[in-house]
């Protein structure tokens, strides 16, 4: 009589261990295995962020270990939530996270739908689109600060080109209009090829008969595309927003290099607001209540998303 | 003597020769920390003396200008062990010296006879003394520098050139006297074309993230009649930093950055104006003297074709710079304090400072600036001389971090951003200001 799985291995366990063991449940077996996962989120992800709610609370400030720390209750969120750089920061941050997210979408499906259809030299088509995710954000940030630069950059150049405008005569990174938008066009071009790899992996778990099918029912291309294409992709469509749109609430490197956060504030992100509190004017307390707001928002925001996401996936 | 007490005696002799041989043999390896930059480079070449002399071996963290303060006031602030001597920022004294990171030097200097009557006197209250004008020392003056100016010589010197320059403003074309000068030289040379080349009239501080654009605004507003607060009442900013005069400075400053600067300037620091000015874009360029000595050699600007001139007068004839440069200190958290210290003892000497010159250095030990050879050693020695005579500094309080920041914001958005006028800029430094300090319990 042959064995199965859990009888061989209960054969192969030797005596002395298998003493120990006897007796265990299977509840407590797997809390076991669990419990080292839970003890390592408790130290480096619980931990902190209670830390950060009790230092929020308090004026502590690194840079001053000889100074008393205060308990100041809830004046370091009254302060931050009544600051009109506060907002403005906020402002910035959202027009970079909706343009980045809206132009990532119809680029990153439009290149998608594309990719998926079968032709000559896609694998390499698909490979140079790639590219420029594989870099580092500094370095993408650095070099792009080249491009735009007025009097040897290539996309002043290209500017001038296409519209007979001097390239010396604007300045992307300089101009309070243009900066905001600089700091979009990159990230648009860097992160586009991630989106498209994700709907493109959506666009290919469409089985091709209820193309099939929709042919024999004589549906126009339009409306296979609205009907079963769209539909069948959203969920991944709508997981890559969500992990983009988290990716760019926290974006900090990339604009540092690019713009560093001016001219003026145009630019400065809550990601770069947040680190100039914490890391420059050293100011722990009130950084940590900014960081406590931020997280409170994304999660909030993520958790509805989520919740859309899976009503989605259901449908 | 008996055989057991020559025994104990030899025994106890050859026990201490091995402590002072083996006392002798160990070297200690020290970390010496600054930014990353030409004078750090001379700086490793002079400690290779220090290295022969003591058996210590020197290692050295350098860390580009900016990120430079981001990494040493987290390795301060944070107790690390990384440095056991630290080239600080002027601006750090106060954080410094009040948090226990850099130990007090006094005691030191007494024994070692080291006195700061030796060094240049502005260098000793901007790197060393804690509160200022105290006789309080946590550093020793490293390295004096000055926010000064270069011109295209070659360029001034065209008869043409000359001619045209006469004609339009009525005075010959020569550095500046006042910055109304300064700011007709540089409109004179925007988007004109020498040599075939587009050229622009100056290139000044601006970069936002860390201490650009506050150090080029300074600069000028000194001579504006900016000051920092009232003389007779400490952090009592209000008429002082936002007056009339200080708002005609901004003004100006803004005029200078719409009229004269190369396009894309908008981010601009030490590096940038440093690439500007070799590359023959600007006939005029604000930076510390320390990037001096690279245009001397440098193959396109060097030589006769460039030219130093300390910062030009206000309108009221009042002429100050703004103070760079910075002292060094020992690292309270360092185990190697002891042999730190006998670094700064030896770095102290006239002979080790007259080399530290000679090696790109600017040493701030008055025996080598006030040697009667020194103003004609080098072309820009002189112009050191006069801007290092007319220095004032950024305040230098714990919190000069948050100070420095809300200028940076409030500079940058009027000048490069263009938001508001000059007065509401700095009426809202007044306020950032005001509320850093009274967080402080300075009123």
């Amino acid at each position: 009589m042959s064995l199965n799985l859990a009888q061989r291995v209960a054969s192969a366990t030797p005596p002395k261990l298998a003493r120990r063991i006897r007796g265990v449940s299977d509840r407590t077996i797997a809390w076991l295995f669990v419990t080292p996962t839970i003890l390592l989120l408790l130290a480096v992800n619980i931990f902190p962020l209670i830390w950060t709610i009790r230092l929020s609370l308090t004026n502590f400030r690194t840079n001053r270990p000889n100074n008393p720390v205060e308990f100041v209750g809830l004046e370091n969120y009254r302060k931050i939530l009544t600051n009109p750089d506060t907002w403005a920061s906020l402002q910035a941050t959202a027009h970079f996270l909706i343009w980045t997210i809206v132009l990532q979408v119809v680029l990153g499906f439009s290149l998608a739908y594309l990719i998926n259809k079968k032709f000559r030299g896609n694998d390499l088509w698909t490979t140079l689109i790639v590219l420029p995710m594989m870099l580092s954000p500094a370095v993408v940030g650095n070099f792009w600060t080249f491009l735009y630069q007025p009097q040897i950059g290539l996309f002043n150049y290209f500017i001038e080109f296409f519209s007979g405008v001097d390239p010396a005569s604007f300045s992307m990174i300089g101009d309070v209009s243009l900066a905001p938008w600089t700091i979009v066009l990159v990230d648009t071009w860097m992160w586009t090829p991630f989106v498209m790899l994700i709907c493109l992996a959506g666009l290919r778990s469409i089985p091709p008969s209820i193309y099939e099918a929709a042919e024999c029912d004589r549906a126009s291309k339009w409306r296979q595309f609205w009907t079963i294409t769209l539909p069948m992709a959203l969920p991944f469509l709508m997981l890559a927003v969500l992990f983009r749109g988290i990716e760019n609430f926290k974006m900090f490197d990339l604009v540092v290099q690019l713009t560093g956060g001016g001219p003026g504030a145009t630019t400065l992100l809550t990601s770069i607001d947040l680190k100039r509190e914490a890391f420059e004017k050293w100011r722990t307390g009130f950084a940590s209540a900014y960081a406590v707001i931020l997280f409170v928002t994304v999660f909030g925001l993520a958790s509805i998303y989520v919740k859309a996401l899976n009503k989605v996936k259901d449908r | 003597m008996s055989v057991k007490q020559l025994f104990k005696r030899a025994f106890l002799a050859a026990v201490v020769a091995l402590g002072f041989s083996a006392g002798a043999a160990r070297a200690t390896d020290l970390t010496l920390c600054w930014a990353a930059w030409d004078p750090a480079n001379a700086l490793v070449e002079l400690s290779k003396e220090y290295e022969a002399q003591s058996g210590n071996k020197m290692h050295f963290e350098f860390v580009p200008w900016t990120s430079f303060a981001d990494r040493m006031l987290n390795e301060l602030n944070s107790g690390g062990k990384l440095c056991d001597l630290m080239i600080g920022d002027s601006q750090w004294i106060g954080g410094a010296a009040e948090n226990g990171q850099y130990i007090k030097l006094n005691d030191f200097f007494d024994a070692n006879k080291i006195k700061m009557d030796d060094f240049i006197p502005a260098t000793v209250v901007g790197y060393s003394e804690w509160p200022k004008n105290t006789p309080n020392y946590w550093a020793l003056p490293a390295f004096g520098d000055v926010v000064g100016w270069t011109y295209r010589k070659d360029w001034f010197a065209r008869p043409e050139l000359q001619a045209e320059f006469k004609k339009k403003y009525g005075h010959d074309l020569a550095p500046p006297t006042t910055f109304d000068e300064l700011k007709q030289i540089a409109e004179f040379f925007q988007n004109r074309d020498i040599d075939g080349k587009k050229v622009y009239g100056a290139s000044i501080y601006t970069e936002r993230g860390s201490e650009g654009i506050t150090m080029g605004v300074m600069d000028v507003l000194y001579s504006y009649g900016f000051k920092y607060d009232n003389p007779d009442k400490p952090y009592d900013m209000e008429g002082f930093v936002n007056s009339a005069d200080a708002v005609k400075g901004l003004e100006f400053y803004k005029s200078l950055y719409d009229c004269c600067v190369p396009p894309g300037s908008s981010n601009g620091y030490m590096t940038e104006g440093v690439d500007a000015f070799k590359s023959g874009q600007v006939a005029l360029q604000m930076n510390f003297a320390f990037t001096w000595p690279g245009f001397n050699t440098d193959a396109n600007v060097g030589g006769d074709r460039t030219g130093y001139f300390a910062n030009p007068a206000g309108p009221k004839g009042d002429k100050f710079a703004q103070l760079g440069g910075q002292g060094i200190s020992v690292v309270a958290a360092s185990d190697k304090k002891d042999a730190a210290l006998t670094y700064i003892k030896w770095f102290a000497q006239p002979s080790v400072q007259a080399k530290w010159w000679k090696l790109g250095g600017y040493s701030a030990l008055r025996a080598v600036v006030e040697d009667p050879g020194f103003a004609k050693s080098q072309p820009y020695a002189q112009t050191f001389l006069d801007s290092m005579a007319i220095v004032k500094d950024f305040w230098a309080e714990p919190s000069y971090a948050t100070l420095l920041q809300s200028s940076q914001k409030w500079f940058h958005d009027y000048v490069v951003a263009g938001h508001g006028t000059a007065k509401q800029a700095l009426d809202g430094l007044v306020a950032d200001w005001h509320a850093t300090f009274e967080e402080d319990g300075k009123y």
